[in-house]
């Protein structure tokens, strides 16, 4: 259980740039949860993950992740961050090892494990995020991009956080290689129930696919917290703070309006694929 | 630690300073390095640093920007003093016998040292205020057109420039990619601060990998982006912004003029 109690953080205090990022933030985030924190770019999401795994320290504020206090000078650090997994943003660039294999093995190496369980770990991890075998003996800088970024995110979960925290994980890619990764993510909290992921978007079509728990930040605040249905359900307020439902969630909630009578919590095309054939041509989800 | 980095930093302002040429600023900069150098005694001394207070104030640079700017010079300064009150022949005030030598402190040591700081202080002070106040991009543009009549013996003078201004340009940007690769490396359990001198340096390796890979990358998307943009280089290129002197560097010329002036002046009639 992830708790964050009054937080407020400024970067650079006291100086004639000190900026507040994070204005009083709260909430929780219980085991085995898919959250997933969404807000515009400057909205502080990145800063408030950061706090997650004790690489920023509030300005105040307490966090709390599985009963310890992470904000306490005396906190094991090195325990909260195998335990918290942190992916950044465009992880790819912090590949440095000569071969896949040693990258991926770089956390758990940190974390002084043997050989035999390290070689475990990263043959797992690459299993994950959908590597082959091959690849780990090759250098990560001949990849692709999108190879990268899932060797980059093996190097995390080659520590098995029980904590995923996942910074703008499709930033940059490609249809298909945003599908494969939120594929893997999403297979991975199927596989993994214990393991609690945070999921960071910009794009609420992503985030539909995967939550079941959304947090939206507007300007350092949480403006809302709740279940997707929940939130979606509130679409006039989150166009005002420049975040869209999904274009489908929106015909749902049009259709309504007018007068239709369709369950509101349609959020994907494929699911709409199915309630609206029923709906339209009276059977069962054929395609047309 | 990286938040402490001064050089490149521009504080915008509207001052009588912000506006002079920077070309001005950087000659009357450099005659300023020089008086530095040949002022002696408290009266010269105190002219000069009266100067710089005008100027100080004049900018608007807040005196915070100014001593931070002093910080890392500390050890310096403090060495420079050290070897000039402990080195210099004269007077003894105060001696001890370390056995196989005596530290003498001299009464012209002790004078050296203070004008001997003063003068790096001034030095660091007087180029901060170029700096502070003069975009990046002017201090170049200014060096460059000042550099123009080397061109006759061979010296680059643009592309010195553009060196320079693509340098100043990505101290910030690399100094919030080291953050940020250095945050992710210890996301990964990666250990900056502590062990041996050996260890520390083997710790920097997955934070000086990435960087360089990622500084070749970002100067090669540049090369990219200056080429489809069909740059050239120095010849036959024109400016956005030409540098047109104004009253203010007439008033700046004015007053460094007087200073010298007094300077001379003062020399005549005491000797
Ligand atoms: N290193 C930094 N120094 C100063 N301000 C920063 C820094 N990083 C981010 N900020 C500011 O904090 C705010 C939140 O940024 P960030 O957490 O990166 O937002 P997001 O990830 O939602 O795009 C922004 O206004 C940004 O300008
Ligand atoms: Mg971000």
């Amino acid at each position: 259980m992830i708790s964050v109690k009054n937080l407020n953080y400024t970067y650079q205090p006291g100086m004639p740039f000190e900026r507040q990022a994070l204005f009083d933030i709260s909430f929780e985030i219980p085991d085995g949860d898919f959250a997933a924190i969404i807000g515009h770019t400057g909205s502080g999401k990145s800063t408030l993950i950061q706090h997650l795994n004790a690489l920023v320290k509030p300005t105040s504020g307490s966090i709390v992740i599985n009963g310890t206090d992470i904000v306490e000078k005396d906190a094991d650090l090195k325990k909260v961050r195998s335990e918290v997994g942190l992916v950044f943003q465009y992880p790819e660039y912090q590949l440095f090892e000569e071969t896949v294999y040693r990258d991926i093995a770089f956390g758990p190496r940190n974390m002084g494990l043997s050989e035999a369980e390290i070689k475990e770990r990263v043959l797992e991890a690459a299993g994950l995020v959908g590597l082959s075998e091959d690849l780990l003996g090759k250098s990560p800088f001949e990849l692709s991009g999108g190879q990268k970024r899932r060797v980059a995110i093996a190097g995390v979960l080659s520590m098995r956080p029980k904590v995923l925290i996942l910074d703008e994980p499709t930033a940059g890619l490609d249809p298909h290689g945003r599908d494969e990764i939120l594929g893997q993510i999403s297979r991975m909290h199927k596989e993994h129930g214990d393991m609690t992921i945070i999921f960071v978007s910009h794009s609420m079509e992503d985030v539909a696919k995967l939550a079941q728990h959304i947090i939206v930040l507007d300007h350092g605040r949480v403006v809302m917290d709740g279940e997707v249905a929940e939130i979606f359900a509130r679409g006039d307020e989150l166009s005002k703070i420049g975040l869209d439902v999904p274009e489908i969630t929106r015909l749902t909630y049009e259709l309504i309006a007018r007068g239709v009578d369709i369950r509101p919590d349609i959020y994907t095309v494929d699911f709409a694929k199915r309630i609206y054939a029923e709906l339209f041509l009276g059977r069962e989800g054929t395609e047309c | 630690m990286l938040k402490d980095i001064t050089i490149g930093q521009y504080i915008a302002g509207n001052s009588p300073i912000h506006k002079m040429d920077a070309r001005v600023k950087i000659l009357f900069a450099l005659l300023f390095i020089v008086l530095l150098f040949i002022i002696k005694g408290v009266a010269e001394y105190a002219v000069i640093t009266l100067f710089l207070a005008l100027v100080v104030k004049l900018s608007g640079v807040p005196l915070k920007f100014i001593v931070r700017g002093l910080k890392p010079m500390l050890f310096i300064l403090i060495f420079t003093v050290l070897i000039n009150v402990l080195m210099t022949t004269g007077e003894v005030l105060w001696s001890v016998n370390l056995g196989i030598f005596t530290l003498r402190v001299t009464r012209e040591g002790v004078t050296m040292g203070i004008y001997m700081l003063l003068r790096l202080v001034y030095l660091v002070i007087g180029t901060s205020v170029l700096t502070l106040t003069t975009s990046p991009l002017m201090l170049t543009d200014g060096i460059e057109k000042l550099l123009k009549p080397f061109e006759i013996i061979k010296v680059p003078s643009h592309e010195i420039a553009m060196m320079m201004t693509i340098a100043i340009r990505f101290i910030p940007t690399i100094a919030d990619e080291t953050d940020k690769i250095m945050k992710a490396q210890t996301a990964r359990g990666a250990d900056f601060e502590s062990g041996s001198i050996i260890r520390r340096a083997k710790a920097m390796i997955p934070l000086l990998v990435p960087l360089f890979v990622s500084s070749f990358r970002r100067a090669d998307e540049l090369a990219v982006a200056m080429d489809s943009r069909c740059y050239r280089g120095g010849a036959s290129r024109t400016r956005m912004k030409e540098m047109r002197l104004t009253k203010y560097d007439a008033y700046a010329g004015a007053v460094i003029f007087a200073v010298i002036a007094i300077l001379i002046a003062s020399r005549i009639a005491f000797f």
